[in-house]
């Protein structure tokens, strides 16, 4: 199984985050906690889906990542556009800096 | 669990009989399925005490047409709040068919849609909260909005009615 | 153009302070995000991939420059200094805040403008001919029936839990531009044997998964029972409509599988029960609409200015301007000016605030205060001065807003694609960019002349493709994206659905493949013929040996 990280958006500001080790979420897909199995990735997504994250974030879902240099990315195109912004506005978004 | 009606929450006085028990012999205010009632008729009709209906989702509120004043009581279930039909069984039975009972929602029935089943002629909300919390809730939700676009049965002015009288008035006035 | 009176003012007022309560109690968490959904979505409040969007509804396509400029105030205030003009004669923001959208829907209640229905399982915006009250070739305008059709559907407190969305569009010119025939519901104005104005009746088109053209449910309907037959119309379809499955919810699946007959034989039932009840609508009521949009003050003027021809002598790029985006107004001396959104490589419908509000100006000194937003993803000012016109563009050149293309090859409908949207398997823009710039010469486009590429990025169809010249359909294969072509749909009056020509490309190879197709197209063209006649007539196969050769 591939390793798997969990995203969401953010109910205030509707952003693409990922939820951290400590239960928290981030703008920044390195900073996730990633799970290595299916238990793992089961584990997380029990701790992304409560009725308190409710007030934080929208829809947590699991997603497949692979390391990179180092550097977690997503291995779905789709994932990789949340992670960087607009393709045709590469001015807007996380790719803007 | 609580229902409001009339600005009020209420007791519930009815016995929701499934298809298989028996009907206490009188009295007790009954309420049968649509099948129940049709199966039974002239016994559920003969019978002394309140009888009731509850339609579902795919049932036809025609099949109430002919025994219309008999109910004191038809339930209208919303198995989710995404379940719109009763919203047109309300307004059938209440404007084709002359219905003066009691128009009960029950099922998924949340503060957001209240206005608009009140809108189609329902007049009690069975809601999951408790009663205090349900009755802020109908009261909110009926106080949402104070201006309609469409004529139903609820006898709301719409604002075409008003624009209407408003129009006739400058007429009078002017002339 | 409809003026809000203090009821409309009170209605949008109302809905703004109820969204406000219930986005407070969303953040609160006393509504759960599956409550919440469809209250934000009949607010146009999407969850899209990078931000939550909101679409606000430009109803039948008719804004006064005020309203514009409002919309690009709204960029500027509320998202990132643009919008994007939709297939659905509305405009959508990218990046609001939740918390904020509230406060940005005070704003547009301010020049008479919300997003309510925008979204959701309910009757959404009514759609027109954008040249309505202007076009040389309209029965009647259809804008006083959609302002009445506005009212009816907003807030209808049965029909807003329908088992999928509802679409109604209408067409007061025999040339259909508003596509009514994939609509739910399509109104075409016609006269009867007796010579009334009324309307012909289709039900059940639509695009998306399972592409139908509308059927006729009646001939002729008139003025005064549109109403109760939409309710019966709606009625039929809120009881009998499908809920089991989201994929054949939608009206027309309900349609095809009961057949038309037996719908008719329903719809004409529930009719006759309510039509004589308080939804029918006087002479009287009409008359008060019609008047709403009754025309502005043209002056009389000689169909042909002698300033404007020689303008065009002098000026060949305003020239092809005139010949491309101009249209034939009713009034002499006045023409209808297009606004193309699609300059070359640009991203198909979004504007930027500054070329919002300069429109809203050029509205107010050039049109009688009058914008459209098309279908086709573009503006019109309807009510040009013939006089006026080469002040105006050159006005919009100086904006990058005088792009010459109108109904040619780079006049792509695209949806937002992979790039913004939520749903979608690939992406649009990119692809529209790419054919836009490997056409972007004009003298080739005007040689190829009208073609009609509508690109979707999903299945659900909102670019339009299954009734483009030239569809392109973006589809996720293994993680790739890759696109199917069809040919020969067509939006208008003789409305058909395109055929898929075979086996998909890959994002590389697509531009190419479009001009294979536009190639053989011109190499066996008889004189006047448009892409979509020569398909008609020789068919699928000549096309499809260029794309796969003997394969």
């Amino acid at each position: 199984m591939s390793l798997q990280v969990v995203t969401a958006n953010r109910l205030d500001d509707g952003l693409a985050v990922f939820m951290t080790a400590d239960d928290g979420w981030s703008t920044d897909i390195r900073d996730a906690v990633c799970a290595k199995d299916a238990q793992q990735a089961e584990a997380l997504m029990a701790r992304a889906d409560t009725q308190k994250q409710q007030v934080t974030v929208v829809g947590p879902y699991l997603i497949d990542v692979a390391q990179e240099d180092g550097v977690l990315v997503p291995t779905k195109y789709r994932e990789v556009l949340r992670t960087l912004g607009p393709s045709v506005r590469t001015d807007l978004g996380y790719q803007a800096g | 669990m609580a229902i409001v009606k009339n600005d009020c929450v209420i007791d519930n006085e009815w016995v929701a009989l499934d298809d298989e028990s028996s009907v206490p012999e009188s009295g007790a205010n009954v309420l049968v399925s649509l099948a129940r009632f049709k199966a039974e008729h002239d016994s559920l009709i003969a019978r002394n005490g309140g009888l009731g209906v509850l339609l579902v989702p795919g049932d036809a509120p025609e099949d109430l047409a002919d025994d219309i004043d008999r109910f004191s009581l038809i339930a209208v279930k919303f198995p989710a709040y995404t379940d719109g039909r009763g919203y047109s069984y309300g307004r059938i039975l209440r404007e084709r068919y002359g219905y003066k009972g009691e128009m009960r929602a029950v099922g998924d029935v949340l503060r957001d849609q209240i206005l608009y089943m009140h809108r189609c002629g329902f007049d009690a909300y069975e809601m999951a909260d408790d009663g205090d919390v349900a009755l802020e809730k109908v009261r909110a939700a009926l106080r949402d909005m104070t201006v309609y676009y469409q004529p139903t049965g609820d006898d709301r002015a719409t604002a075409g009615s008003l624009r209407e009288r408003r129009r006739a008035a400058l007429d009078g006035a002017s002339s | 153009m409809y003026r809000y009176d203090d009821f409309d003012r009170q209605l949008v007022a109302e809905r703004t302070a109820q969204f406000r309560d219930q986005v407070a109690r969303r953040i609160s968490g006393e509504l759960t995000e599956d409550q919440f959904k469809p209250l934000r979505l009949m607010n146009g409040v999407y969850l899209q991939l990078h931000a939550y969007m909101l679409r606000v509804a430009v109803p039948y396509g008719t804004l006064n420059g005020e309203q514009m400029r409002k919309l690009g105030y709204i960029a500027r205030t509320y998202d990132k200094g643009y919008g994007h003009f939709t297939t659905r004669q509305n405009i959508q923001y990218n990046w609001p805040k939740l918390n904020e959208i509230p406060d940005a829907l005070a704003d547009l209640a301010t020049v008479e403008m919300h997003a309510i229905q925008t979204s959701g399982n309910c009757i959404r915006n009514t759609t027109t001919d954008q040249y309505a009250g202007a076009a040389a070739d309209e029965i009647e305008d259809p804008r006083p029936y959609c302002e009445l059709i506005r009212q009816w559907s907003t807030f209808h407190p049965e029909f807003t839990y329908l088992p999928r969305k509802f679409k109604i569009a209408v067409t007061g010119s025999p040339n259909d531009r508003a596509a009514v025939r994939v609509h739910d519901i399509g109104l075409r104005m016609h006269k009867n044997a007796a010579g009334e104005t009324g309307f012909e009746v289709t039900i059940g088109g639509g695009l998306g998964r399972t592409p139908f053209v509308g059927k006729t449910v009646r001939d002729f309907i008139g003025k005064n029972d549109l109403f109760s037959y939409l309710e019966a119309i709606l009625r039929v379809y809120n009881r009998f409509g499908r809920r089991d499955n989201k994929y054949k919810a939608r009206f027309k699946i309900l349609v095809h599988e009961v057949g038309i007959d037996d719908i008719r034989q329903q719809v004409e039932e529930e009719w006759a029960k309510i039509k004589d009840g308080s939804l029918r609508v006087s002479d009287d009521e009409i008359a008060q609409y019609i008047a709403q949009f009754a025309p502005p003050a043209f002056e009389e003027l000689q169909d042909n200015d002698p300033e404007f021809e020689r303008r065009k002598q002098a000026h060949p790029d305003f020239a092809a301007w005139v010949r491309s985006n101009v249209i034939a107004h009713k009034q002499p001396g006045y023409a209808i000016a297009n606004i193309s959104l699609k300059p070359i490589g640009g991203i198909p419908g979004d504007a930027t605030a500054a070329q919002m509000e300069l429109v809203g100006d050029l509205a107010d000194q050039y049109s009688f205060g009058d914008v459209r937003v098309t279908h086709e993803q573009n503006l019109v000012l309807p009510h040009v001065k013939k006089a006026d016109l080469f002040s105006l563009w050159a006005e919009l050149n100086g904006a990058q807003l005088a792009t010459a293309n109108l109904g040619f090859v780079t006049d792509i409908i695209a949806c937002p694609g992979l790039d913004y949207c939520a749903l979608a398997t690939a992406r649009s823009i990119p692809l529209s960019q790419r054919i836009s710039e490997r056409f972007g010469d004009l003298e080739r486009q005007y040689d190829i002349g009208e073609l009609k590429i509508k690109i979707s990025g999903c299945i659900n169809a909102c670019g339009h493709h299954h009734v483009g010249h030239i569809g392109i359909l973006g589809l996720d294969k293994r993680g790739k994206e890759f696109y199917q072509i069809t040919l020969g749909g067509d939006a208008s009056q003789d409305a058909a659905i395109g055929k898929i020509a075979g086996a998909g490309f890959s994002e590389a190879e697509v531009v190419d493949a479009i001009e294979a197709l536009i190639t053989r197209y011109i190499d066996i063209r008889t004189v006047g013929e448009r892409f979509i006649d020569t398909y008609r007539r020789v068919g699928m196969d000549p096309f499809k040996e260029v794309l796969y050769g003997d394969r």
